[in-house]
């Protein structure tokens, strides 16, 4: 596991960024443990300082110290992130797996569901829940919702790797050996399919974070819980590029840009580390 | 042929199903929202001057046999079915009483307008330069594109569109960045007024072209890379075959089927960017009546909408899955 991350970083570039960029991110969110407000207070701070060694990322119209507030607000979405991916791998692994291996009608008729899930445009149903569940849609709620959205791709990726290894000869001598079913799907085949997982729980987490800003600038989310997207809701909310507090745009849009490209580098990175052919090519072989 | 239109017939089961699916998992999700269509006129009614409680309660009767809302859930939702494949989904709240289809079916050419010539140009744009950076690959101008795809792709629509009316609402004001076509202009066939839409239309269409087009030269580029290493490959340019020639018609050509596959996958996703796009610039579109209609509080009108994504999006992705096998034709049909 460590030789592979060494070998990653002294080999690809892309990871190498992509790990500095993700560490940036994560260090700071994780500085909220350590912020001396709480994020709900406002106007605890004097509104609308620029910059400076006093607040770093200076002061929002609503008197919150912008560098404690974002720093909340990244570990909200962070951890969002990181729910709906787990909880999406879980179902995909299932799926996946299960149809994979199974085949037969299993297979068509997950596959079948699997379709359904792919047509259909997620964000006019976010937003019916929205207007369904108001106030209600919190973090996790949220997190739950997209996780059983966020699922189809992947799992059809892992049915097609789940396929080739049905017809491998260690899978004939496990079910020869009198193995059941589920232990052959998860203790010979889950270990095959995991560097999948880990590059798709990366894209996974783009797309879900993705949503969660959108739905949290729009307002359609839980405004009082900081996240990326509210705290740019409310700088929108006090027209924060007109009256000139462009501090209270520009750095969390960045620090969000940097979170993405991080999250992309690893999992393209990851993807051609998967490839063998690419990764010769990397290394000159 | 024949295999081919039992083929299509599967597809159109599988369309009739996703259609079905989407549309009831929206009908039971709106009747379930805590917000009554019923109160909302009541309360709008009421609010403007006195009425007897009596006048409220018979009001509040016409209004539920308006709406249907007094049959059980089955029948209701029978008869919403009827009724939709009608195209009559009941008037909406926010323009009372306009029925929603007239709202969306006015909001729609736009979505699609946006939607088509985005995808059309990121797709092809993506694609042939993907393909040459693929097999080109010591190109300096697609190296520098190559960094420039994986910069851009990662980001939401929304972060893409909000920065364009940054840079272009207020750092350099050049475009317009809010609505259809100017307000001083007849919507009409005139020159005036096409050229006005064209305008208003750059700025979503650049931002969506923006984010679009990375996926797709990724996408293309790795394909590609791939197919060069070929043995048919390094025979044809051992056998002196013209290099464009191999890359269009040899290497791109294969590449483009698993491509085309992608964008019916995608089709959800760049729809959903679409109309977030949509409501960042005002584009008069489903995105901008979706948010209006759920800021007003207006179930009708947020069901039409959703249905109407869903059937958009589910006929584009058969139409792709149809054409499919006459692109390729070792896609096993049936």
């Amino acid at each position: 596991m460590f030789k592979v991350v060494a070998d990653l970083i002294r080999y690809n570039i892309e990871f190498t960024i992509g790990v500095i960029l993700l560490t940036i991110v994560i260090v700071f969110a994780l500085l909220s443990f350590f912020s001396p407000y709480s994020p709900e207070m406002i106007y605890v701070v004097i509104p609308d300082q620029p910059p400076s060694a006093q607040y770093w990322f200076g002061t929002n119209s609503r008197g919150q110290d912008l560098f404690w507030n974002l720093s909340f607000a990244f570990r909200n979405t962070l951890f969002f992130g990181l729910t709906v991916a787990v909880l999406s791998r879980i179902i995909s692994i299932t799926v996946g797996l299960l149809a994979g291996y199974l085949g037969g009608w299993v297979d068509r008729g997950l596959m079948f569901f699997n379709d359904i899930f792919v047509a259909i445009p997620i964000f006019p149903i976010l937003i019916l829940f929205y207007f369904v569940l108001r106030s209600d849609l919190d973090t996790f709620r949220l997190a739950l919702i997209m996780a059983c959205l966020g699922w189809p791709f992947d799992a059809r990726l892992i049915r097609s790797v789940a396929i080739g290894l049905r017809s491998r000869e260690f899978t004939r001598h496990a079910v020869f050996a009198g193995m059941s079913p589920s232990r052959i799907m998860f203790q010979e085949h889950l270990p095959y399919v995991m560097p999948i997982v880990f590059s798709t729980a990366m894209a996974n987490m783009i797309w879900s974070i993705g949503f969660e800003v959108t739905l949290g600038v729009l307002g359609f989310t839980n405004i009082n819980i900081p996240t990326v997207g509210t705290t740019i809701y409310w700088a929108n909310n006090h027209s924060a590029m007109v009256v000139g507090t462009w501090w209270w745009i520009i750095i969390p849009v960045t620090l969000i840009v940097m979170t993405f490209l991080g999250l992309f580098l690893l999992a393209i990175s990851m993807n051609e580390y998967i490839d063998p052919r690419s990764r010769l090519r990397r290394m000159g072989g | 042929m024949q295999d081919y239109l039992f083929f299509a017939l599967k597809r159109l089961v599988q369309l009739a199903a996703v259609v079905f699916a989407g549309v009831s998992a929206a009908f039971v999700v709106a009747h379930y929202s805590p917000i009554s269509p019923v109160e909302t006129i009541i309360g709008r009614v009421a609010g403007q001057s006195t009425f007897s409680p009596t006048a409220i309660e018979s009001l509040r009767q016409t209004l539920n046999e308006l709406f249907g809302l007094n049959a059980p859930l089955h029948e209701q939702f029978i008869n919403f079915w009827v009724r939709f494949l009608q195209g009559d989904l009941g008037p909406s709240l926010i323009a009372f009483p306009t029925p929603a289809m007239t709202l969306v079916m006015l909001a729609l050419p736009w979505t699609v307008g946006l939607l088509t010539v985005q995808i059309i140009v990121a797709w092809l744009i993506g694609n042939i330069l993907g393909g040459l950076a693929g097999y080109y690959q010591n190109n300096r101008f697609l190296k520098a594109f190559g960094v420039m795809a994986i910069g851009i792709q990662p980001i939401p629509y929304y972060i893409v569109a909000f920065l364009m009316v940054i840079i272009f609402g207020f750092l350099w004001p050049v475009l317009p960045i809010s609505g259809g076509f100017a307000m001083n202009v007849r919507p009409s066939f005139t020159p005036e007024f096409i050229l006005s839409v064209l305008r208003h239309a750059i700025l979503p269409i650049t931002s969506l072209i923006l984010v679009g087009i990375g996926t797709w030269f990724l996408g293309m580029r790795a394909l590609v890379s791939n197919i060069v290493t070929e043995d048919y490959v390094t025979y044809a340019e051992l056998a002196g075959v013209d290099r464009d020639k191999i890359v269009y018609s040899y290497v791109m050509r294969n590449a483009m089927v698993p491509q085309l596959t992608a964008l019916a996958m995608a089709l959800g996703g760049i729809f959903s960017g679409t109309i977030i796009t949509e409501q960042v610039f005002s584009y008069p579109g489903l995105g901008t009546l979706l948010i209006r209609a759920v800021n007003g509080g207006d179930s009708t009108l947020v069901l039409a909408v959703s249905s109407v994504a869903v059937i958009a999006v589910a006929s584009a992705i058969f139409i792709i899955d149809l054409i499919h096998p006459l692109l390729d034709p070792r896609v096993k049909v049936g």
